[in-house]
């Protein structure tokens, strides 16, 4: 399974990536596998608050739109929008594509989320 | 003979012409002297200008590329393709049924009043629900209508609070999508490992916000929710109303009923289940049945009967009001009337038995080769996964695109969510042993082809017009009109 050790990872197939209190989400390389070609993708708005847990994003692909779902909660400071023209990125180079930067409300929630080694534990 | 067409757009010739029209003895003005500048174009459009043989021929050849269920076999679960008996087309082109508008006098169109009265009779008794509206234009258009009434229901008790509907996670995608269209928050309950509803995690989603809980049963896997009386007493007890789905009437009808499972609120489909066409974008009818303490809510006006006839009831001051315009399509209805009149209940129960014989008759015969997730009795359809194909390289959309090389419009695929690669086969009940027996070779020696041939399968299909078309540059960058310079 392709995974990177420095991530931290959600049951629901997201990443996380920590600088200070800001944090980078994407999908992971097996969501994107599974997801088929993505071709349509939703961000929320700069300054939206989102939850742990909740939908804030949404991917269409060849064969299904899903829901992505927020493993932190914080406010969004920026979204990649380089994603909206190109969606297939995220299937080329999932853990380059960062949906969006969340400004983190409780830092302690990335304690909650999985290593490489669980993640690939839960679903290889 | 089919063959590559070139584009209508391609054999256009400047100039050619297929009409000849006398000199015009009208006077002739100008459009600028008529329009305004703001209406005009400023180019001419492209149109095509062809022969009328030749453009006979291209719409012919169209047409002949469609493939339907009176072309060939037609497995698309969860959709029911089941066959649309000519006899509804016979009657539904009688007299009565095409001269008469919907301005008449109700005295003068009391046959077509009457059979839809009829229906709805009908319909109630299949379904085991008091009361039918036959408005709504479509199953999901069904779905609004129940949760427009469900809400309604609510609201007249002094109940304001209940603005959530909960799902299964293995629910059409139209279930949560019409519930937010209505207004409602949208909760999912997990399946649980054998795909029925989990009975703790429903419990746990209940509380004094829940207005209803919507649900197929057969569920979207094929396979029949026996605890559909503990959950219709799961969410009644916390104050909320049953929504089914009708979708996959088509395996209980005759057998069960929807009223006697505990269901407040039904839609059914009648393009599935009661044989009238499929849409490709024309007329559909989802009428929603409900039981009697619904019924005041129904939309207006509701088809009812009194001594001296019948007649249409817009006295209803709790209805949720208009749903369609005028009656709903009153000529899908005629149809599905023909079809439960020429069936007969004897006929209708005998329905439901083939389509699940038939669904376990494939599903037995193809699950050495397939993976078959939920391996016991299933109902209408058959729900395989293709990991066992995925492994060797081979994905379901691969198998699907391979059963094209041999006539057959593929199943459903990658549907429901909740199965991995997941092909979703549903023959109805209209298909002959010798036709069910042709498809599971062919679904067989696409598995061998698999081991043996893998690219084979990868690269399909190699017999039609076209091979497989690139679908993700499709939906990334569509072109939806021609250009030249393409």
């Amino acid at each position: 399974m392709n995974l990177l050790k420095e991530l931290k990872y959600a049951e629901s197939h997201e990443w996380v990536k920590v600088e200070g209190n800001k944090a980078y989400i994407g999908i992971t390389d097996y969501a994107q596998g599974h997801l088929g070609e993505v071709v349509y993708v939703e961000l929320p708005e700069v300054d939206a608050t989102v939850e742990a847990g909740s939908q804030f994003v949404v991917l269409e692909s060849v064969k299904a739109a899903s829901d992505v779902y927020a493993p932190i909660s914080g406010t969004v400071v920026e979204i990649n929008e380089n994603l909206i023209d190109n969606p297939g990125l995220i299937n080329e180079s999932p853990y380059e594509s960062w949906f969006v930067v969340i400004e983190m409300t409780n830092p302690s929630e990335v304690d909650n989320l999985l290593s490489a080694d669980d993640y690939e534990k839960l679903y290889a | 003979m089919l063959k590559h067409q070139p584009l209508i757009f391609e054999i256009s010739r400047r100039g050619r012409k297929a009409y000849s029209l006398p000199e015009c003895d009208v006077p002739v003005a100008k459009i600028e002297e008529i329009l305004a500048e703001r209406y005009l174009r400023s180019e001419a459009p492209d149109l095509p200008e062809v022969s009328e043989l030749d453009a006979v021929r291209h719409f012919t050849q169209l047409s002949q590329r469609n493939h339907g269920v009176d072309s060939g076999f037609y497995p698309l679960g969860s959709c029911t393709m089941k066959y649309n008996p000519k006899v509804n087309e016979q009657v539904v082109r009688f007299d009565g049924f095409t001269k008469v508008h919907p301005y008449q006098s109700e005295e003068t169109a009391q046959g077509a009043i009457k059979l839809m009265y009829d229906l709805g009779d009908m319909l109630s008794e299949i379904a085991g629900m008091d009361q039918f509206t036959l408005q709504p234009a479509a199953g999901a258009h069904g779905e609004l209508t129940g949760l427009m009434i469900m809400k309604s229901y609510h609201i007249n008790k002094g109940d304001v609070k209940r603005n959530t509907i909960v799902v299964p996670d293995s629910a059409h995608g139209t279930n949560p999508a019409s519930a937010a269209v209505a207004g409602f928050d949208i909760v999912e309950v997990k399946s649980n490992d054998k795909g029925l509803v989990d009975l703790q995690a429903l419990k746990e989603a209940m509380n004094d916000e829940v207005a209803g809980f919507m649900l197929t049963n057969p569920n979207t896997l094929g396979l029949f929710d026996e605890n559909i009386l503990e959950i219709s007493k799961i969410v009644h007890e916390a104050g909320g109303l049953m929504y089914y789905d009708g979708a996959n009437t088509n395996a209980i009808m005759g057998i069960t009923r929807p009223g006697d499972m505990g269901f407040d609120v039904v839609h059914f489909n009648l393009h599935k289940t009661f044989s009238t066409p499929h849409g490709g974008g024309g007329p559909g009818a989802g009428p929603v049945g409900v039981k009697k303490h619904l019924a005041e809510f129904l939309p207006v006006p509701v088809v009812s009967k009194k001594e001296d006839g019948y007649f249409l009831d817009y006295n209803r001051p709790l209805s949720i009001g208009k749903v369609k315009e005028f009656y709903g399509n009153f000529g899908v209805c005629v149809r599905a009337y023909a079809y439960i009149m020429s069936m007969g209940p004897d006929g209708i129960k005998a329905v439901a038995e083939n389509a699940v014989l038939n669904a376990n008759y494939i599903a037995s015969k193809l699950k050495d080769k397939y993976y078959l997730p939920v391996d016991r009795e299933c109902m209408h359809e058959c729900v395989f996964s293709g990991v066992w194909q995925k492994e060797k390289g081979v994905s379901t959309l691969d198998v699907a695109k391979r059963l094209l090389d041999f006539g057959y419009h593929p199943p459903t695929i990658y549907f429901p969510l909740i199965v991995s690669e997941a092909i979703m086969i549903e023959p109805t009940e209209c298909e002959t042993k010798e036709t069910l027996d042709n498809f599971i070779q062919a679904m067989r020696q696409i598995a061998d082809e698999v081991d043996n041939d893998p690219e084979l399968v990868h690269s399909a299909p190699h017999t039609t017009i076209i091979s497989r078309l690139d679908e993700a540059l499709a939906a990334r960058k569509p072109i939806v009109r021609y250009n030249k310079q393409v």
